[in-house]
């Protein structure tokens, strides 16, 4: 055992083989918006099995460029395919959307705390996303599907930009045909080809039937989209407690070491990124963290 | 089948309101349907009336010469239409289309203008309704100026 200048004992199996990427192939690559994408990853060595919690994440290396950490967005029951949803917006993830099927990329994971599903179970639930929000969210939703009967009413509302900045349509669009989920979507603008919602998605809250008694609300998106949602569903009589929110800060090490993604005593890949609303209601307001 | 009274007083945008100022609520008010494609109004008209939105789906839009029209907010069932007939002079600053079969109930504005005129404490508990409604508006409308999912996220 080594030790950090607080002198709590860290397991050197951590340190170690926690930094050491496996190698995946990329098997498929799908084209979401202009710069969003979804790779789907398989294991170099053969290993067909990559188990995972909902909400948790990966931290994908490209060769001699760099890490960043992803959520993992695939069904949490079927392991044996790893997804990754990906927006350009970084020399890495840029680097990732140069690959092709056939190359390889480091991965290390799966880090993180998890969506509380277990806790939810006989409650409505909220699921709120905004942008590429939607997929760290999107294992929730397959294990809510997976197991429908342990949950009751269902939520899911979602906002984007512009409707060309949807992602998943094809699982939203078969998801809007069922019914036993409420689901709406909203833009902030379109022209007058697009046929659904416009307006922020806060605004989705007020029209959503739940029983604020009875309710878990998971949110993810921007910080400030996320401040603004909590505040629409405490507005509709739900506890800070009962709401959940999937933060994120630079990451470096991705098992709580290096302190990159410190929120003052929290450390988000370590002890997030996934968050009791009430836990952080007053951090997400402070400007200097 | 309700009628236009207990609808109003069910409606959460009128919840608390006494049982006389439902009923002088009830005088200026009228059934209207608007097919899809159909303009309620257009910017530039007399703002004469105001809707509560039975069911159904409103886009509020403004057109941009040579580019058409962009849609920059969505109305549907129980949603509270229109206060510019609060403000003078009383005129429409946006384009409002049926985008489903929408089923309203419409209250003339000069008529509960001047029932406000009549009775402050109807005027004083109409105002308070409608600046709470404005501040959710403006709030929305903040948020979507702030152009949120531009922020990018992992």
């Amino acid at each position: 055992m080594t030790h950090l200048s607080n002198n709590k004992p860290v397991d050197t199996q951590i340190t170690n083989a926690a930094f050491i990427p496996e190698m995946f192939v990329i098997k498929k690559i799908r084209k979401e918006t202009e710069d969003t994408f979804t790779i789907e990853l398989a294991a170099e060595n053969g290993e067909t099995s990559f188990e995972f919690l909902p909400g948790q994440f990966n931290m994908l290396y490209v060769h001699g460029c760099g890490e960043v950490p992803i959520s993992i967005c695939g069904d949490p029951n079927r392991p044996n395919k790893l997804f990754h949803t990906i927006r350009m917006v970084g020399d890495v993830t840029r680097a990732i959307r140069r690959l092709k099927v056939g190359d390889m990329l480091g991965v290390r994971g799966p880090y993180g705390k998890e969506w509380p599903i277990e806790k939810a179970e006989g409650k409505d639930i909220v699921i709120v996303a905004g942008g590429i929000g939607l997929a760290p969210l999107r294992p929730v939703v397959y294990h809510i599907l997976n197991n429908r009967e342990k949950y009751k009413r269902i939520s899911i509302l979602y906002g984007t930009r512009m409707p060309s900045d949807i992602i998943f349509n094809k699982e939203l669009e078969s998801l809007r045909g069922r019914f036993d989920i409420d689901l709406y979507v909203t833009v902030d603008r379109a022209d007058q080809k697009w046929m659904g919602n416009v307006g922020v998605v806060t605004t989705l809250i007020k029209n959503s039937n739940f029983d604020p008694e009875n309710t878990t609300a998971f949110l993810c998106g921007p910080e400030i989209m996320m401040r603004y949602t909590a505040i629409a569903c405490q507005q509709q009589g739900l506890a800070p407690e009962n709401i959940f929110v999937s933060l994120e800060r630079n990451m470096k090490c991705g098992v709580g070491l290096c302190g990159h993604c410190q929120y003052t005593g929290k450390i988000i890949c370590k002890d997030g990124p996934v968050f009791n609303y009430d836990t952080v209601k007053d951090l997400i307001k402070k400007r200097e963290i | 089948m309700k009628n236009l009274e207990s609808y109003l007083a069910d409606h959460p945008f009128l919840k608390g309101m006494g049982k006389k100022h439902i009923e002088l609520i009830v005088g200026c008010a009228k059934n209207v349907r608007i097919n899809p494609g159909e303009y309620l109004f257009h910017e530039g008209d007399e703002a004469d009336l105001f809707y509560f939105i039975r069911d159904g789906k409103l886009a509020m839009e403004v057109f941009r010469p040579q580019k058409g029209s962009i849609v920059f907010n969505t109305l549907g069932n129980n949603d509270v239409l229109g206060w510019s007939w609060l403000v003078a002079p009383y005129i429409r600053h946006f384009d409002c289309r049926a985008m489903d079969v929408t089923r309203a109930i419409a209250l003339d504005g000069n008529c509960l203008r001047k029932k406000c005129d009549e009775d402050h404490e109807l005027g004083y508990d109409i105002m308070k309704r409608f600046v709470n409604l404005m501040e959710d508006e403006l709030m929305a409308l903040r948020l979507q100026l702030l152009d949120i999912y531009d922020t990018p996220i992992k």
